[in-house]
């Protein structure tokens, strides 16, 4: 039994089909990316994991039972930081339970793995985009849940943010043993942080290519192992069409 | 050692009255200071006017005889007439405002109740304040109870649309983060739509303050013995318009320092706000 069992029969909006058959079974602790052309349904895949979309044909399993609305076991991240700016970044991270405080000890936790340590009392719009970002992760994160949803989340920041992002994301992955399923547009940061790189086709959306970057962790980047398995994804999005 | 500098600078550079008063509006005024720059100027040259008899001081009385007026006033019964002018915009200004939050936030929503209600209150909100009054006379007499019901109903308008706006508009990127966190109904109104609207409240509140003292005016010009509006009404039918003036600088300074007072309200509780207006205290 998988982890993490995703099957879609059928996802429309209005009566347009966007996801078809759609089947991905994902271990516990792997990072799988989805990858293709814009419109293909990859967001709207992650929204019916995420429990936010209800109206679709199929189901999703977590450790076997099935997933009836959101759920305390699975976080999301948004492409942008969406933090309340009412909230100071201790209060944006707890938000789950409401306000605990500067001094909650999984506050305190939480900044020093993002990397924003003394900023628990400091508001959202003192924030560079890098570091709302960071606290978005954080209170992804709050709940200690067992998959975490990503959805695009660096294709706002600028290439040397988005690279300490992608590091930060790693080593998450790394230390808390999470599940990850990553909507990206960049196949640099596919290939770089996934176990698998899900190719999803267009119109209707399915998966047309699932490929196993079997490299070990941590990874460094740029090197030739990582751009073989670059090419190996670029072919697979040549056949599906979507480059 | 740049300090020094500058300041030998400073004392070498010849100062101009000129260069001063453009140094002073342009930057270093407090923000007060310069506000009264416009009406002190103003009344400068309405006493001038009305001393050289460029004006007839019978019809624009001179700032000085105003001021003499209000003296005179002050020593007898003005501090009445503003005491009950203040009581009927403080309690008309609460109940309408009361209800115009309570009745937006149902409307805003729900949206069934905002297909049943909100056609009528466009509707109404169209009727002037004007009238109201033979209605309100008719209902309630010459008393205290009309005069509060129209400037409850002056408040009450601003702050229902403001705040029906701000709930309808905040950012549905937030309310999903609320949904995320599985939160319903109710929990999604107290931390997400409620907080992100205070802004449209305020605007509301503030609009509703400047309606509530117009209405006033409104109100007490056609019967009341006491307050403001009274003191205009007065000054009309006894010929004296140094007395119309006096009282028509009151309510503009009262409607000014009442509306500062919630404006200081409204900065302290959107401290967190990134805007223009934050930006530019920031700097300062």
């Amino acid at each position: 039994m998988s982890h993490l069992e995703i099957s879609i029969k059928q996802k429309k909006f209005a009566n347009k089909v966007v996801l078809q058959d759609v089947r991905l079974s994902i271990a516990q602790g792997e990072v799988v990316s989805l990858i293709g052309a814009s419109g293909c349904g990859k967001s709207t895949l992650l929204r019916v994991v995420s429990g936010l979309e209800h109206d679709y044909r199929g189901e999703v399993r977590l450790d076997g039972t099935v997933l009836s609305g959101v759920s305390r076991d699975i976080g999301f991240i948004f492409q942008e930081p969406r933090l309340f700016p009412w909230l100071n970044v201790a209060d944006n991270i707890s938000f789950d339970i409401g306000k605990v405080g500067h001094d909650d000890a999984r506050v305190i936790e939480l900044l020093a793995e993002v990397g924003l340590i003394g900023f628990g009392q400091a508001l959202p719009k003192q924030l560079s985009g890098g570091q709302a970002q960071r606290v978005a992760i954080a209170r992804g994160l709050y709940t200690h849940p067992k998959v975490l949803l990503l959805d695009e989340p660096f294709s706002a920041v600028d290439a040397f943010t988005r690279i300490r992002l992608q590091d930060l994301l790693a080593n998450v992955a790394n230390v808390h043993g999470i599940t990850i399923l990553l909507v990206t547009h960049d196949v640099d940061e596919a290939v770089f942080l996934s176990d698998r790189v899900v190719v999803i086709g267009n119109q209707p959306g399915t998966v047309v290519a699932d490929i196993r970057i079997e490299l070990p962790k941590p990874r460094e980047r740029e090197t030739a192992a990582l751009l073989a398995q670059r090419s190996i994804v670029f072919d697979a999005l040549h056949s599906a069409h979507v480059v | 050692m740049s300090d020094t500098l500058t300041l030998k600078k400073a004392a070498a550079a010849p100062v101009s009255p000129g260069d001063f008063l453009a140094a002073w509006v342009g930057g270093k005024a407090d923000r007060t200071l310069r506000g009264l720059l416009l009406p002190i100027l103003l009344l400068g040259l309405l006493e001038i006017a009305a001393r050289k008899g460029w004006v007839e001081a019978r019809l624009l009385p001179p700032p000085s005889e105003i001021g003499a007026t209000l003296w005179q006033l002050a020593q007898g019964d003005l501090w009445s007439h503003i005491g009950a002018s203040l009581a009927r915009v403080s309690i008309g200004f609460v109940i309408g405002s009361v209800l115009g939050l309570a009745v937006a936030v149902l409307v805003g929503l729900n949206r069934t109740l905002e297909d049943l209600l909100d056609p009528t209150f466009q509707a109404l909100r169209n009727v002037p304040s004007l009238a109201w009054v033979p209605l309100l006379l008719l209902w309630f007499g010459i008393d205290e109870a009309p005069k509060i019901t129209m400037i409850a109903l002056g408040a009450f308008f601003p702050v229902y649309l403001n705040v029906v706006c701000g709930l309808q508009n905040v950012d549905r990127k937030l309310i999903e983060v609320g949904e995320i966190h599985g939160l319903g109904k109710f929990e999604l109104a107290r931390r997400i739509l409620l907080p992100a609207s205070l802004p449209s409240v305020f605007t509301g509140l503030r609009t509703a303050l400047g309606l509530a003292w117009m209405f006033l005016v409104a109100a007490e010009l056609i019967a009341a013995s006491k307050g403001l509006g009274y003191l205009l009404s007065d000054g009309r039918e006894t010929s004296r318009p140094d007395l119309v003036i006096a009282a028509i600088f009151l309510i503009a300074l009262l409607g000014k320092v009442s509306d500062s007072a919630l404006a200081a309200i409204e900065v302290r509780s959107l401290y967190w706000r990134d805007t223009l207006r934050t930006r530019k205290r920031r700097h300062a």
